[in-house]
């Protein structure tokens, strides 16, 4: 016969572990950032919107475009907080070159840096997309685009974050003039035309994506430097 | 034989659908309507709005829907949650309600709509994701009703459901007062959708206004539509050539349809 059990408490085999909420050390805040080289310039554009990785805004003024050098910038989109501490820390870095070299980083030089500091954190990275886009030392466009432990590409033109999806088709239509038979235009275009085709890429990107809207910087970057325009997105 | 008489509720399917998870098929997202939909009672009737965009995940799957969905001549609702389950409940109690109102030869009331959807709803036990405002005038007066997945339901003088319910009901609390007019109360409705469309992500677009009266229903589709496209690049032309072309077979219409020409009498 069973023995009879007379305990309030579950058996010891029986019981469950305390299961607390897991810390959830990533949050993405949204937002989608893109850019375009030309031959002698790079438009970069990001919108400004960062929500609270559900139906929430946290604020619509939260510029994801960041100047790293008189020809060079970083955007980046995914999680904010380590974004911020990506920024100070190549900045910081930055400084420390320029000081103990005499002149600032190279474009190609950064773009080789952001790889290594990505790839540093292997094994905890920082949840960024990246794209540094500036001009070289001959004044020619550069962008590259990361992903987030750090492996990169040169590329024409790309887009990081939540409205990538629907920027990337664009892109690949009208700049690298795929899937046409015939291709229009000129093969130089110029960068007011650029300015204006990334404005509606953002638009466009803005329009189906929730996570993308408010404000978007739009920064061109030439051998003259960097100039910074802020652009209307929607606010719903 | 014996299991087809049992009688009660069957969630056979629900039980298979599980099964078919755990084994790794992926199930196809819903469209929810993320959204904001909202109530109110005025002097002479009830105002619905409710916002236009329709979610799937974060991708917007439709900038203009229309959410506030016909019930009776005198009684409509709005819908939030699952896309496909608020039209097919609402429409389906619309249908049972046109049936009814010719069997008992007398004009829809609010709490028989009320009753056939909160019924239809638990018997479901919350699988059809569908929270509803339900307003409309009858011999009884204007009222309005939330209705819960679940089936359980509250007649209020103001309500918002959906993701940017948080957001109107804030706009409702600092400014609602009773026996309001007209004007009043669809501003008041209008204030509270734009506070939803603004700071909820799953609303968005445009406003749509419904007022029910004892004189009638004016429907104010787009009532506002602050939210129109801000930049636009000149257009993308694409000349004629451009996708391939790789097999043309152009046939004359006559050999593939009759044409006939018939006396109307």
């Amino acid at each position: 016969m069973e023995t009879l059990k007379l305990s309030a408490l579950p058996e010891k085999d029986k019981q469950q572990p305390i299961s607390h909420g897991r810390f959830e050390a990533y949050v993405d805040n949204g937002g989608t950032v893109m850019a375009v080289a030309g031959k002698d310039y790079c438009v970069i554009a990001g919108d400004t919107r960062m929500s609270d990785g559900g139906y929430g805004i946290q604020t619509r003024k939260y510029t994801k475009v960041f100047q790293l050098t008189k020809k060079c910038v970083l955007a980046t989109s995914g999680m904010q907080a380590d974004t911020i501490a990506l920024q100070k820390r190549l900045k910081s870095m930055l400084e420390s070159f320029e000081k103990e070299h005499g002149k600032p980083m190279s474009t190609p030089a950064i773009a080789q840096f952001l790889s290594n500091t990505l790839y540093y954190k292997r094994f905890f990275p920082y949840y960024t997309f990246n794209l540094v886009a500036g001009v070289d030392e001959q004044g020619e466009g550069w962008i590259w685009t990361y992903d987030a432990v750090g492996s990169h590409e040169r590329v024409k033109y790309s887009s990081q974050g939540s409205g990538n999806q629907l920027v990337i088709p664009l892109l690949d239509n009208q700049v690298a003039k795929f899937n046409q038979q015939i291709v229009e235009g000129n093969k130089d275009v110029s960068c007011e035309q650029v300015v204006s085709f990334v404005k509606d890429s953002i638009t466009s990107a803005g329009e189906r994506d929730i996570y993308t809207g408010d404000f978007a910087d739009i920064v061109v970057v030439d051998k003259n430097g960097v100039h910074w325009e802020k652009f209307e997105l929607k606010l719903d | 034989m014996e299991h087809l008489n049992r009688g009660g509720f069957d969630f056979d399917l629900c039980n298979r659908n599980n099964v078919l998870e755990k084994t790794g098929l992926k199930m196809k997202g819903f469209m929810k309507t993320g959204t904001t939909i909202v109530g109110v009672v005025y002097k002479g009737g009830v105002v619905l709005g409710a916002d236009t965009r329709a979610t799937e995940g974060p991708i917007v799957a439709d900038k203009n829907c229309e959410k506030i969905h016909y019930i009776a001549d005198n009684i409509y609702c709005c819908g939030a949650g699952t896309a496909a389950d608020t039209e097919s409940a609402t429409a389906l109690i619309s249908s049972k309600l046109k049936l009814h109102k010719l069997s008992t030869g007398k004009e829809t009331r609010v709490i028989t709509a009320l009753t056939m959807l909160k019924q239809m709803l638990f018997k479901y036990q919350g699988h059809i994701s569908a929270a509803l405002i339900l307003g409309g005038i009858d011999i009884n007066g204007p009222s309005l009703h939330t209705i819960y997945p679940h089936g359980s339901t509250d007649q209020l003088p103001y309500v918002t459901m959906g993701s940017g319910s948080l957001a109107a009901m804030g706009v409702f609390e600092a400014k609602y007062k009773n026996d309001m007019t007209k004007e009043e109360a669809i501003a008041l409705v209008a204030e509270a959708i734009s506070s939803g469309i603004f700071n909820d992500l799953g609303s968005g677009s445009n406003v749509d206004v419904t007022v029910i009266e004892t004189t009638g229903v004016t429907i104010l589709r787009n009532y506002q539509t602050p939210n129109e496209r801000k930049f636009r690049n000149n257009p993308y032309i694409f000349k004629q050539g451009t996708t391939p072309v790789l097999k043309q077979d152009v046939a004359p219409l006559s050999t593939k349809v009759v044409i006939e020409d018939i006396m109307m009498s």
